[in-house]
């Protein structure tokens, strides 16, 4: 414990900044797993536990795509466009079986996947550690903002995933495609009997859900070393965002993996040994005081 | 609660004639089973299959605790793995500190993991489902990292090293391989028999009610609340027993055996052999085991291989392979009563 480090960084605003920055990319990464993982329990009461490769698989992608094109652009279209394909096979092909079934069934097909998603990349991209590497375009001078250092590229980071943020959230909750996901959530009998195909639905869900991983993959892949079963932690991490902020809630996702994010950076200060024992502390505290989550609704 | 003693002593006045006979049937199985077992070192010298039979104790009574909660209550617990964690690790910590003879270190860690299992217990069985779940996670999580983080007690991330001290007791001597392997298949057929009277006790059917519909269970003056936590007590320290095995067939305890991947592996044995029979676990575990020791004999990609073997059993069998197995047993039957 290293209480005066924490205290000492709190009063200084250089270290302010530093740590807040660094705690909004963990953050912001976080989410865009996290609210793909809470978008697929929303609509299809399916706890991807397999969401962590989606987030893995991204980061290899963009790492291939910029490797042979040089072009960061491409790199994040490689990520997100691979994964949502990966997305949608994955759950056309072995998850819509399972639907009926036990949590269970469901939970050992991902674990399944799980196993064979990271053996996949071990084959393909071999087992020791990679890096993509800072794309040129943001090899400039840091930022200096109130004292603390800012590398550019946290602040794309950031905006990309403000972007996403902003898009999925208007876009559920006005949109045509938004109301229909939103009512196949409630009532997928329903949806169907008006004609709509549920199951296009399901698979657009996933796809999407696994794109928004690949994104956060793919924009990770920079400042990241890529390994097989990286998506793990972080599909742990994002598991506690989703279950601290509420299931099928996308503000709850933000909300959840900001206040994650900040816990770990300063945490990291405060107690650098115990910090991920701090995120656990954080999610017995939530859940204790309010089962659902903090912006989760009362389970029907 | 007074209600669920007079439930009890209600469910156990018609069925006695036939539980008294099941027990004895129970007994007479785990006697057999354990002469078997015993009589393997005196038939074989291989030190690898003691090593697995040693292993499958460990494992077995494990898997067979997380089917007290999973499979009889319907508690999915994510991190069941935790008191095999704490189990391994309590009896390590007391063994290299205390220096007490073995029985007495056995003892108070079993009391130790009933403490610990009580409390978190206490906060985790009023949640439901995927919760409950995730909350048992974040606990397996916290012990995980408490380990890790309290190095100067528990090691930290190196585990804890130096080996067990293992007094001599009652002229048993645990660092004797063959002692280690008697004592072990001992520890877990008497597990065994004692989750079986669990299971087929009233308190056993409770928890089945439970599992089947709560509300009735609460109707009918049944503490949920105190059934779900007793029986989650009660398994923990089944799964301190299998950590204690480990521990002393390692030598040690390492914060893997805190993980959540060994409750996942707990789980997943569950669903390899079954949750709708007793031994489905045990059957499960064997399975595991052996499927993890020969694949990995013939590739590094072993993470695919099993996997494959997973999706077959969920995809495909839908089900375990014992409860396959008695399923087509019963279909059979009913087909040859039928003609």
């Amino acid at each position: 414990m290293d209480l005066d480090a924490l205290a000492g960084c709190l009063s200084s605003s250089a270290c302010l900044v530093t740590q807040t920055t660094s705690g909004l990319i963990i953050g912001m990464l976080l989410f865009l797993v996290a609210v793909g993982l809470t978008l697929i329990f929303g609509v299809l009461k399916v706890v991807n536990f397999s969401h962590g490769a989606f987030y893995m698989f991204g980061a290899y992608f963009a790492m291939t795509a910029y490797q042979l094109t040089g072009s960061f652009a491409l790199a994040m279209l490689a990520g997100a466009a691979g994964t949502a394909i990966l997305g949608l096979i994955f759950e056309r092909v072995f998850m819509s079986r399972v639907y009926g079934a036990d949590v269970l069934m469901q939970l050992l097909v991902c674990y399944a996947f799980v196993l064979i998603f990271d053996d996949v990349v071990r084959l393909i991209w071999g087992p020791e550690f990679k890096a993509m590497g800072m794309p040129s375009a943001f090899q400039v001078m840091p930022l200096f903002i109130a004292g603390g250092v800012v590398p550019p590229y946290y602040l794309l980071l950031i905006g990309v995933a403000l972007v996403a943020a902003i898009v999925l959230g208007i876009g559920l909750s006005r949109s045509r495609i938004g109301k229909v996901i939103r009512a196949a959530a409630q009532n997928p009998g329903m949806v169907s009997a008006l004609g709509i195909n549920t199951g296009l639905i399901y698979g657009g869900v996933f796809a999407l859900g696994g794109m928004l991983a690949g994104l956060a993959g793919a924009l990770a892949a920079p400042v990241r070393s890529l390994t097989p079963g990286m998506g793990f932690s972080v599909l742990i991490e994002s598991f506690i965002v989703t279950v601290i902020g509420g299931m099928g809630s996308i503000l709850g996702a933000l909300i959840g993996a900001l206040l994650l994010g900040l816990i770990r950076s300063f945490g990291s200060l405060g107690f650098p040994l115990f910090t991920e024992g701090l995120m656990y502390l954080f999610m017995v505290i939530v859940l204790v005081s309010k089962p659902t989550g903090l912006f989760g609704k009362e389970a029907a | 609660m007074t209600e669920l003693e007079a439930g009890r002593a209600q469910g156990l006045a018609p069925v006695r004639g036939g539980s008294v006979l099941q027990r004895y049937r129970d007994v007479l199985i785990a006697l057999v089973a354990f002469a078997v077992l015993a009589s393997v070192p005196l038939l074989t010298g291989s030190k690898a299959l003691l090593d697995f039979v040693i292993r499958c104790s460990a494992y077995g009574l494990f898997a067979t605790s997380l089917n007290l909660l999973v499979g009889y209550t319907g508690l999915t617990s994510f991190g069941h793995g935790m008191f095999f964690g704490l189990g391994a690790y309590s009896f390590g910590l007391i063994m290299q500190k205390l220096g007490v003879p073995i029985p007495v270190a056995f003892v108070a860690t079993l009391a130790i993991t009933a403490l610990v299992a009580a409390a978190i217990g206490a906060i985790c069985v009023r949640l439901k489902e995927i919760y409950f779940a995730f909350v048992t996670l974040a606990f397996q999580m916290l012990i995980h990292s408490t380990i890790l983080s309290w190095a100067s007690f528990t090691g930290g991330d190196q585990g804890l090293r130096g080996g067990i001290p293992r007094p001599v007791f009652l002229g048993i001597d645990l660092a004797n391989h063959v002692h280690l392997y008697i004592a072990s298949c001992a520890l877990l057929i008497l597990g065994l028999l004692g989750m079986r009277q669990i299971a087929q006790s009233p308190f056993g059917y409770t928890l089945r009610m439970i599992r089947d519909n709560a509300a009735r269970a609460s109707f009918l003056g049944i503490d949920v609340w105190r059934a779900k936590l007793t029986v989650f007590v009660l398994a923990a320290l089944f799964a301190a027993m299998g950590g204690m095995v480990m521990a002393l067939f390692v030598s040690g305890a390492y914060p893997e055996f805190a993980y959540w991947t060994i409750s996942g592996e707990g789980i997943f044995i569950n669903m390899l052999g079954g949750v709708s029979t007793f031994l489905g676990p045990m059957v499960g575990t064997v399975l595991l085991l052996l499927l993890n020791d020969t694949v990995t004999r013939f590739t590094e990609y072993h993470g695919i291989v099993l996997g494959v073997v997973i999706l077959f059993f969920a995809l495909g069998l839908r089900k375990g392979l014992l409860d396959f197995v008695a399923e087509w047993f019963s279909q059979r039957r009913d087909a040859g009563e039928g003609r």
